[in-house]
């Protein structure tokens, strides 16, 4: 949803602000202000401040989200171990606390960015701004973002990525699609984790993780992956190259504003004043 | 529990509105909301007491509208009324369609009570002394 241009409007909505609808009555002496903005509207703001920074530095970002548990950190370490040497990565690990994942990950020689949310369930876009103070983007192609592991609350935050990919672990069960509708319809693409198990956990059936799929309109591609034998790898790794290309692509033909090109490494203080006022005088009839 | 980090959300645009026009409170606060924003309105209106408490939306009224979950068909073109997780066309069955509503989360209208402003009203009372 943008906040600029009307498109907030939809159907579902246009007949509280058309004339005598809900939206248009006030009381005298008082004033009813017409906002339409998304209630995440500072989140989305800082996700797309994020994303103008990876595009400076040609870095395509993935956001990593399922259930705890689901093997994100252990589909990152095989990645690492398989991907091309040549593209360089740094992966931002999102946890209510620990290092854990990161350790696991700096094992690998890669540089990992821990943030401890404390007791918040997600990841939000201003976590993700000040864990690129510590990174210098100009050294990586690839940030991998693995988010608080949960279904529900890391949908509705925007971190400024350019795909989400949903893991989808074999022992969960095969309906999760259905149940948790809105974290589904985010993905770009959707991984059956651990499908070294389908063998033994045989009521996953892949295909009606699928149609589950297709019932909320997903048109993700489904990949089967065990970061364990390594099975389905090789989609994967193309899926992530398919990605790296489409995003070069899409910057040759929509280079990024020079605006927001400052140096994000080390320590500084920055405070951004970008008012996007929306706001407008509704029908005030006194 | 993201619904209070949201909640704050919503707070910090309505108190900066209310700044903005000069505002003496905020009496009445409408949210428009579908199913598939992922935000559940009764966790919402619960967390509002605790994030407005001192604010100058402290007694303001939290109003939500919900609005339904409506689907274009891709193939036959028909707009539908849908379920969260059964968003195809109820015309043709088919699975490929855009959402039209129903993932909104939106901050529609504030209702302010202006500060130092004179109703007509009130000038005709001291217009009477």
């Amino acid at each position: 949803m943008c906040d600029t241009c009307g498109c907030n409007i939809t159907h579902g909505n246009e007949n509280l602000i058309r004339p005598g609808g809900k939206l248009a009555k006030t009381e005298s002496g008082k004033e009813a202000v017409t906002v339409l903005h998304s209630l995440l509207h500072e989140n989305d703001h800082t996700a797309q401040h994020n994303r103008d920074h990876f595009d400076q530095h040609n870095v395509l970002t993935i956001n990593l989200m399922s259930s705890p548990g689901a093997g994100k950190t252990a589909l990152l370490e095989a990645t690492i171990q398989q991907l091309d040497p040549n593209l360089r990565i740094a992966v931002i690990e999102g946890d209510l606390e620990t290092e854990n994942d990161a350790e696991r990950i700096r094992k690998h020689g890669v540089k990992a960015i821990q943030i401890a949310t404390g007791s918040a369930c997600h990841l939000d876009a201003h976590m993700i701004h000040q864990a690129l103070h510590n990174l210098d983007l100009s050294e990586f192609d690839i940030v991998f973002i693995e988010n608080v592991g949960n279904l529900v609350c890391p949908a509705s935050f925007d971190l400024g990525q350019h795909k989400n990919v949903t893991l989808l672990s074999v022992p969960e069960g095969d309906d999760k699609p259905a149940k948790y509708p809105v974290m589904f319809r985010t993905a770009d693409l959707v991984m059956i984790s651990k499908s070294d198990l389908l063998p033994i956990l045989d009521d996953f059936k892949p295909e009606n993780a699928k149609r589950y799929l297709r019932d909320i309109a997903s048109t993700a591609p489904v990949i089967e992956l065990s970061s364990k034998d390594k099975a389905g790898m090789p989609l994967w790794l193309d899926w992530i190259s398919q990605q790296i290309i489409i995003r070069k692509n899409y910057l040759e033909e929509h280079p990024v504003s020079a605006g927001h090109a400052h140096d994000h490494h080390g320590h500084h203080h920055h405070e951004h004043h970008h008012e996007h006022h929306n706001t407008s005088n509704m029908d005030t009839p006194d | 529990m993201h619904e209070l980090s949201i909640c704050q959300s919503l707070m910090n645009q309505v108190e900066r509105i209310a700044l903005e026009r000069n505002a003496q409170c905020v009496t009445s606060i409408i949210i428009g909301m579908g199913p598939l924003s992922g935000v559940e309105a009764e966790l919402l209106k619960n967390a509002y007491p605790i994030i407005s408490a001192g604010t100058i939306a402290e007694h303001a009224e939290l109003i939500i509208e919900y609005l339904p979950i409506l689907v274009k068909c891709d193939q036959c073109g028909s707009e539908t009324a849908a379920l969260p997780n059964k968003l195809v066309c109820k015309q043709c069955g088919d699975w490929r369609t855009t959402l039209v509503s129903g993932d909104e989360l939106l901050l529609m209208s504030v209702e302010l009570e202006k500060q130092k402003e004179m109703t007509t009203h009130a000038l005709h009372k001291e217009a009477l002394h």
